[in-house]
């Protein structure tokens, strides 16, 4: 049982941009196509998998002295699941006409690499804070991450954003096809990726003068 | 190698030894020229109008190309002729009417996408020009498909607008489109010299085969592509484009409507993302037939030319994979037992 020595804040930090789910692990990339065409549909996304994340962290923790290594997956699946279900039977409960689009991505939540990778990487090696830590930083990550895709794509391909008109004229109307998203995904993760570039350059041109 | 020669009288290096004048901008150049034929015909048939667009997707291709190469830090290559090329393409592949911001973000997509961020010349996996269209007949469709009539009076064309001959003969069959142009002659005529509602530079059959032709005699092009891409459509129009029987069709119709002149010696034989063995580029140039007599006949546009050539493009790597020569002297593997 290797516990981490990250402190829970560089745990937060960690889950929001060294390992990011979308743009650094480059997994659980169906749902930041699928649900993105608008703000709104990302947003409630976001939100979803903070919880599932969070909570599937908080619980794996609490259990894992309990869990027989030879039975993990299966045993991970049941939490994932309950969890999802909670938040599934929630969405429909009050958030009906979000969940008239994203219904089905929600549910996906189950299948989730991310939380899944989670889970077997790091709550049921840690402690109960840490984990809670861990969790919060990735859900909040993926969250990011949706808003982000999720602002340029009803920006440019509706011109609006939360549902409200922002710019008049003719939008490109790719961007909230799934084409677009491909697209949105791919030039971001790019631009992050040389933002690194760049600022790790940077940081080698400041140590070595 | 000239100082070379100089001062050592005998030069040793690797091969190839005899090398042909070629480059990369003399290729690039002499595509562009042979695209002038029909580029002048669409001045003619089009008005300004044609070189407005033709000159802002240039423009944009060539600009973009050197920008980001200056920002990526790679060698600046927008002067060889392809980024022009590329602008050129698919200013041809636009309708006359268009407002002046698609054919620019067509370029950029066209340039920065689909070519320079894969990588540059050489890498990229899908014909630049191509995926610009794709990208903004699925952005826009409505303005992608507002085609003009053409004037041929080199004015200012009016608004008024029609569809292609294609289109008409999706939508109200054979008989209506032979009525629209006359007789049947006049209806080969006005395609063959270019005077039908279109694209830019696809409309004038004959000013394409003049282009072509200049590339087949450079032997910068070869028959392979061109010739079993057009054969597949001839046979296909013929056997299923007739209405009820089969073989009723009429090939000619297809053969020199939309954009298949255009794409079949222009774009299915770029370099970059066509097979590079002959067998490969026959298979290409089969299933770019195929799919475009597919989408023309079963699908949901009139025009299948720039989607099959798309597709074809993504098989081009396992084609060429396919029909890979025998490596000389290699041994032929013994079959299991």
């Amino acid at each position: 049982m290797a516990h981490t020595d990250k402190s829970n804040w560089e745990l937060i930090k960690n889950g929001m941009f060294s390992e990011n789910t979308i743009f650094r692990m480059a997994i659980s990339l169906c749902p930041s196509i699928a649900v993105t065409n608008s703000l709104k549909n990302g947003f409630s996304m976001g939100i979803a998998v903070i919880f599932v994340q969070t909570m599937v962290n908080l619980t794996v923790s609490l259990i894992r002295n309990f869990i027989n290594p030879k039975i993990r997956i299966p045993i991970f699946m049941l939490v994932i699941a309950g969890y999802v279900s909670i938040i599934d039977m929630s969405m429909a409960a009050w958030a009906r006409p979000v969940y008239k689009q994203i219904g089905l991505y929600i549910q996906l939540i189950v299948a989730f690499a991310s939380i899944f990778a989670r889970a077997e990487v790091f709550a049921v090696k840690n402690r109960v804070v840490p984990s809670i830590a861990d969790g919060l930083g990735m859900g909040i990550g993926f969250f990011l991450a949706m808003i982000v895709i999720s602002f340029f794509r009803e920006l440019l391909g509706k011109g609006s954003l939360w549902g409200m008109p922002i710019v008049s004229g003719n939008p490109l109307l790719i961007m909230i096809l799934p084409a677009g998203g491909f697209f949105a995904v791919g030039i971001l993760m790019g631009f992050f990726n040389w933002m690194d570039a760049r600022i790790a350059a940077r940081k080698t041109a400041a140590e070595t003068t | 190698m000239s100082t070379d020669a100089k001062t050592h009288p005998l030069v040793v290096s690797v091969s190839p030894h005899v090398r042909g004048g070629e480059s990369i901008a003399k290729i690039m150049w002499t595509v562009n020229f042979a695209l002038l034929p029909a580029f002048i015909m669409s001045v003619y048939y089009f008005g300004p109008r044609a070189v407005y667009v033709t000159a802002l997707c240039i423009l944009t291709a060539v600009f973009s190309e050197h920008i980001f190469q200056k920002a990526l830090d790679r060698k600046v290559t927008s002067t060889d002729g392809s980024a022009f090329l590329t602008g050129l393409l698919l200013g041809m592949n636009l309708p006359p009417a268009v407002p002046f911001y698609i054919p620019i973000v067509g370029s950029f997509v066209a340039i920065v996408i689909t070519k320079t961020l894969f990588g540059g010349l050489g890498y990229n996996i899908f014909n630049p020009a191509l995926i610009g269209r794709a990208f903004l007949l699925i952005t826009w469709p409505k303005l992608m498909t507002k085609w003009a009539m053409p004037t041929a009076h080199f004015i200012e064309m009016d608004a008024k607008t029609t569809a292609t001959p294609l289109g008409i003969l999706k939508e109200e069959g054979l008989a209506k489109l032979i009525e629209h142009f006359g007789d049947k002659a006049s209806l080969y005529k006005s395609l063959l010299f270019g005077s039908t509602a279109g694209s830019l530079g696809e409309t004038s059959a004959i000013a394409l085969l003049i282009g072509a032709a200049i590339l087949l005699y450079k032997k910068y092009i070869t028959w392979h592509t061109p010739l079993s891409f057009l054969g597949t459509v001839a046979l296909i129009a013929w056997i299923f484009g007739g209405k009820g029987a089969l073989f009723t069709g009429d090939p000619v119709i297809h053969l020199l409507s939309g954009g298949l002149i255009l794409g079949a010696f222009f774009m299915a034989t770029d370099y970059v993302t066509c097979p590079t063995v002959r067998k490969g580029q026959i298979i290409f140039g089969i299933g770019c037939g195929a799919i475009t007599m597919l989408i023309r006949l079963k699908g949901g546009f009139p025009e299948g030319v720039m989607f099959a050539i798309l597709l074809m493009n993504c098989f081009a790597p396992l084609i060429d994979r396919g029909v890979k020569p025998k490596q000389f002297g290699a041994v032929k593997k013994e079959a299991k037992k």
